[in-house]
């Protein structure tokens, strides 16, 4: 009998080790960022090179922190989302256009729509560097007092964002009242 | 290529076929070498240039995990050797560049990631599970030798 018990026990312990790793995202890195002040930046925007747009814009508020890029697929993918979060919530989505050329980049908000209230154009990606950037798309959820409350890689669904979004602004508004 | 290969019998035209293959062979390889990435120095200094590579080729790209910076040509990689090089330019040690990295990317962005409580299980691991495997040896080993024991006791008694 306990020759068959090490090997069944063994087993036991492994199958649960198999079924979490292999259901786990591995381009998926925890960002070290997570919960700390929010890098400040301040880049040209995307449409109107004249002026700039960075983290003084949100400051005291909410904000999402899109990174994007025309090259980047999946980001069409989440565009008509974002659309939708732009016209329903009061959350400011600021875009991050990452490693993108300008000319394309803003055809394709002529095209799509645009969701954000200014995108900055992080044409060498600096920025994206200080923010761990490493894929598009990437979204942070920043809290009024700059923290990053959360960050979301890959596309950002109705799903995702009822799941992981909502309940931390909630927590986080509940706090400061 | 290959299939064309297996249909020819002939052992003559094999060999031509074969060397038919060995040309997009090379240039599969060639054009690996051009695209080398920092192929020409990037610090005058041989001792930075050194040090520069040295860190490149402990740097994993985040994008392409399995790969090194230096070895991967994607907008990342391209990005963080940039980085890097202004970091050295600007007289940063290595620990210094390293922390830069690793404050933005996290310990997973280091080939060989630091000794901390959260990476801690990873050099932990490979020492624990060689005690675990050795003990199993010596058990089984054991036990193997009790039973040839129990044999010697056996035809002792039929000797006896």
């Amino acid at each position: 009998m306990s020759r068959f018990l090490a090997p069944l026990i063994m087993v036991a312990v492994m199958i649960p080790v198999f079924v979490i790793g292999l259901n786990r995202d591995p381009s998926e890195i925890p960002s070290p960022l997570l919960m700390k002040p929010a890098p400040q930046f301040e880049l040209p925007r995307l449409k109107d090179p004249s002026r700039t747009v960075g983290s003084a814009d949100y400051e005291g508020r909410f904000a999402l922190v899109n990174v994007w890029a025309t090259w980047c697929v999946a980001c069409r993918q989440e565009h008509d989302f974002l659309l939708k979060l732009a016209r329903e919530t009061d959350i400011p989505i600021y875009g991050l256009n990452w490693r993108d050329r300008r000319d394309d980049a803003i055809v394709w908000l002529q095209r799509l729509g645009d969701p954000y209230v200014a995108s900055a154009y992080d044409e060498d990606g600096r920025v994206g560097i200080d923010w761990g950037v490493y894929g598009a798309p990437e979204t942070f959820l920043i809290s009024p007092d700059g923290i990053i409350l959360y960050k979301h890689f890959r596309p950002l669904t109705e799903e995702v964002w009822q799941r992981e979004f909502e309940p931390r602004i909630l927590a986080a508004r509940g706090k400061s009242k | 290529m290959a299939k064309r290969i297996r249909a020819e019998n002939s052992r003559g035209k094999r060999k031509i076929q074969v060397k038919r293959v060995w040309i997009p062979l090379t240039l599969f390889f060639a054009f690996g070498l051009a695209n080398a990435i920092d192929a020409g120095k990037v610090f005058d200094d041989p001792e930075m240039q050194a040090r520069y590579e040295n860190i490149v080729s402990e740097v994993r790209c985040l994008v392409c995990q399995n790969q090194t910076i230096k070895d991967s040509n994607a907008f990342l990689a391209d990005d963080l050797r940039r980085e890097i090089r202004r970091l050295m330019a600007e007289g940063k040690t290595d620990a210094e560049v390293y922390d830069f990295l690793v404050t933005r990317y996290g310990d997973f962005v280091l080939y060989r990631p630091r000794m901390s409580g959260k990476t801690m299980v990873l050099w932990i691991a490979p020492f624990f599970l060689i005690a675990v495997g050795a003990i199993i040896v010596v058990k089984v080993v054991r036990g193997r030798m009790t039973i040839s024991i129990d044999d010697d006791t056996d035809s002792d008694q039929v000797a006896s």
